[in-house]
């Protein structure tokens, strides 16, 4: 993990290179991250691989509700070189889910933007094939949001057999 | 001497009473010539061959292939060299269900792969079976949310194995406890168990001249009329 | 598409399965020639695909030009519901995620939380759990030779394995009374610490193990078939395996040396001394000789952390965060109050977001984990290998044979827990 001063000095670089994109730094428990602004992803993590962290081991969605903006992004960039881990943290709010993606720049981002959004209705702009993954492709609703209900089935016990309907009724 | 009908009922039963009537009168020396033929062939090769039938379908139940989740791994242990079904002819896993007697749902049932389950097991060939193997396809296990159904909402599960994964001798005891109970009760498709009459295919064109009919079609065997 | 009336309306009357099907656009797939490109469908229920995968296949004759996976069948909701229960009590629910590496989602889980409250884990825990997850990473591995044997034709292979899996899940069972999906790892050690006789059946089980891996090496490697149907078939450079984000065995078959457990070591893996096999070319054969040799090299960490396993607590002593034993609660007033704090609402972790990658048998496991201090973890992501290699897929199957395409799936190693949560 690059220390809390390699974080300050990275987050530096990018406000120098890139203005309003890094919104904040986080250090806790050794792990580094930087909260950047949605539209400047991409250049975050291009500047990032040019610094080393070429390798992007996760892409993945957070409902912080909540609190706004809701709905966040995930990077967990990777640089096998130093064996160095920096997370790039964006946060959209659910009126406006936006985000470009990064998916021809770094093709492991396909299936896993696809997977945000299909859990948490973020729109990935530039994606090309945005559909959903896991879920049925008819399924309407975004089910791993915080206000979304766990749903589920009474359980079909033999006290309730009668009131619980048979599957041909 | 009359044979005397009883009500509704199903076929099975009706033609059991009437058996056991005949049976009755010959021992009473009262069937005629011809009525003790009819009598003779009916009761001795019929329910011979059909107990040889259900020693066939249980000493010989080929599973179907079908693996979703955890319990498939323990599945897979089955027919390992350990527990080894093998040994009471569940020899064959078909990988197509038209050659399998039994599915075991092994596994956590999704929304997404509930019709497809439901395809596979329509494609089987009577007489078939459906082992529940888990506690996720008896009744979501571990997991009740959003994403899981329960196998009895979509299919008439024959036996529920509990167990998250089950142990090899509860799955064996319930693959043993299958095949005790087709040895023992007379083949009978899957509606007559699981009491689902109601949901035969119908005709078209036969229920718009008499819409009662569709008690009377019944496609896999039994009930008053016979769809040709 | 018969147009039976049945009496209900469809759920998306603007448009209909088929035409959702046909939506798929593989016309990207140019071909000079303009031959017949035949897509059709594998699985879910197919009896090569490793669990429920569907694929799209895009066939010209016998080569497949494109593949497609489409997952999601058994996906089980397990990050919401583990959102839903006490950090103890969504242990077992995320154990459930790749089933066949039950102990890694349970290590992965647990570290994320104890990073989080920066809880210490007794050495002895330390060295309990390596050996049960390099048990967890045989029978694994286990498991894939099997049933990629099976999927090759080497149907026997399939016996002496499960043989083999038999008697790591004993071992496992008389650790923890079950075979799959133990509950064993804790936040902040292990349940319970491990019964006499465990370390005698450990040590015989490591005895056998080397050479039970050179038989099934010697019954393949001189296997002519084996060895033309995987010698430089379904072989991807590193560069793109890199960007596709593959790690694991995958990764390692192409030459990069980048496993975890050296590289980041955690749960004092810097302890043992284990080599990393690494392959040349990548190609199917290389990616099963790694995994073969990965099993030989476990067997090495285990022998390594029975003779060291030093004495101590099998958790940690922090009360707020670990049940008291058993004993302490007839005499100790705080342990009641503790036991019953912990089993009815658990313990609160303060807010905080962490990623804990480790090394499962199919490449980097993470977890993320956000807490916001409350007892229940906020969001649960687990960073599946499976689901990245996946993705692999489509370079790796380009312009094979059906049957090679069959073999490389295998090579693949995907759990469709792991893919579809």
């Amino acid at each position: 993990m690059p220390d809390a001063t390699g974080l300050e000095l990275i987050a530096q670089d990018l406000r120098d290179a890139e203005a309003d994109s890094v919104l904040d730094t986080v250090y806790f428990r050794e792990q580094a991250a930087l909260l950047v602004a949605p539209a400047a992803v991409p250049a975050v993590l291009e500047h990032l691989r040019g610094r080393g962290y070429g390798f992007l081991a996760s892409v993945h969605g957070v409902d912080y509700f909540p609190e706004e903006p809701r709905l966040g992004v995930h990077y967990e960039l990777l640089d096998m070189h130093e064996v160095d881990r920096i997370s790039v943290r964006t946060r959209v709010p659910l009126a406006d889910p936006h985000v470009p993606s990064v998916t021809l720049a770094w093709p492991t981002a396909d299936h896993q933007e696809r997977e945000v959004f299909d859990m948490f209705g973020v729109i990935f702009d530039g994606h090309p094939d945005l559909r959903r993954i896991l879920m049925p492709e008819d399924y309407e609703g975004f089910p791993q949001r915080r206000d979304f209900p766990m749903g589920g089935e009474p359980v079909l016990f033999t006290h309730n057999e009668t009131q619980t309907p048979a599957w041909w009724e | 001497m009359e044979v005397s009908r009883h009500g509704l009922g199903s076929g099975e039963m009706q033609e059991f009473r009437a058996r056991q009537m005949r049976a009755r009168d010959m021992l009473r020396g009262d069937l005629e010539q011809a009525e003790m033929e009819e009598h003779v062939e009916h009761s001795v090769l019929t329910t011979t061959l059909d107990k040889v039938g259900r020693w066939a379908i249980g000493n010989a139940n080929f599973p179907l292939s079908f693996g979703l989740a955890c319990c498939a791994i323990e599945w897979m242990s089955h027919i390992g060299p350990r527990i080894d079904i093998a040994r009471f002819g569940f020899e064959a896993a078909r990988a197509t269900p038209r050659q399998a007697d039994t599915i075991f749902l092994s596994g956590r049932i999704s929304i997404k792969m509930a019709p497809v389950i439901r395809r596979v097991w329509e494609q089987m060939l009577e007489p078939r079976y459906v082992i529940a193997m888990g506690a996720c396809s008896s009744s979501m296990g571990v997991f009740n949310n959003y994403a899981l159904v329960p196998g009895d909402k979509f299919l008439p599960v024959d036996l529920h194995v509990p167990g998250c994964p089950p142990r090899p001798e509860s799955l064996t005891h319930g693959i043993l406890k299958l095949r005790a109970a087709i040895l023992s009760q007379p083949t009978q498709d899957w509606r007559t168990r699981y009491g689902g009459r109601g949901t035969e295919e119908v005709v078209a064109d036969l229920l718009r001249e008499n819409p009662n009919a569709v008690h009377d079609i019944n496609v896999s065997g039994g009930g008053k009329g016979q769809v040709a | 598409m018969s147009e039976v009336d049945t009496g209900r309306e469809s759920l998306t009357p603007e448009i209909g399965y088929r035409e959702m099907e046909e939506s798929y656009d593989v016309s990207h797939i140019a071909h000079p020639e303009n031959d017949e490109l035949l897509t059709i469908n594998f699985g879910p229920h197919h009896p090569a695909t490793h669990g429920v995968l569907r694929l799209l296949a895009t066939l010209e004759g016998e080569f497949v030009r494109d593949i497609k996976p489409i997952i999601g069948y058994v996906h089980t909701g397990i990050e919401k519901t583990a959102e839903d229960k006490a950090y103890w009590k969504a242990i077992p629910v995320m154990e459930r995620m790749d089933y066949l590496a039950y102990y890694f989602n349970a290590m992965a889980y647990c570290g994320a939380v104890e990073t989080i409250l920066d809880l210490e884990v007794p050495p002895r825990a330390q060295y309990l759990r390596v050996i049960h997850m390099e048990l967890n990473r045989i029978m694994s591995h286990l498991v894939w030779l099997g049933t990629t044997a099976l999927d090759l034709g080497a149907i026997s292979m399939f016996w002496y394995c499960f043989r083999d899996r038999e008697q790591i899940l004993d071992l496992f069972e008389m650790s923890s009374g079950q075979r799959m999906h133990t509950r064993y790892f804790q936040v902040g050690g292990v349940f319970e610490d491990i019964p006499v006789g465990w370390e005698e059946k450990v040590r015989k089980f490591v005895a056998i193990m080397p050479d039970r891996v050179d038989q099934f090496l010697a019954l393949l490697m001189k296997n002519e078939i084996a060895l033309q149907r995987l010698r430089n078939v379904g072989g991807v450079d590193e560069q793109t395996l890199l960007d596709l984000g593959v790690t694991g065995p995958l990764l390692r078959a192409t030459g990069n040396p980048w496993d975890l457990r050296k590289a980041e070591p955690y749960c004092s893996y810097e302890d043992f001394e284990f080599r990393i096999p690494v392959g040349t070319t990548g190609d199917n054969w290389d990616r099963m000789v790694v995994r073969m040799m990965e099993m030989k090299e476990s067997v090495r960490i285990i022998d390594q952390a029975m003779q060291g396993l030093p004495e101590g607590p099998y958790i940690t002593d922090n009360r707020k965060y670990a049940l008291p034993p058993r004993h302490e609660l007839a005499t100790s007033m705080e342990a009641l109050i503790h036991h019953f704090k912990l089993v009815t609402e658990g313990f609160r972790v303060p807010p905080g977001e962490v990623y804990y990658p480790i090394e499962s048998p199919r490449g980097e496991m993470g977890v993320f984990l956000r807490a916001d201090g409350s007892s229940k973890p906020a969001r649960v992501h687990m960073r599946d290998p499976s689901f990245v290699n996946l993705q692999a897929m489509r370079p790796m199957s380009k312009d094979l044979y059906i049957a090679d395409f069959i073999a490389t799936l295998g090579m693949l190693d995907p759990v469709l827990g792991g893919i579809d949560r």
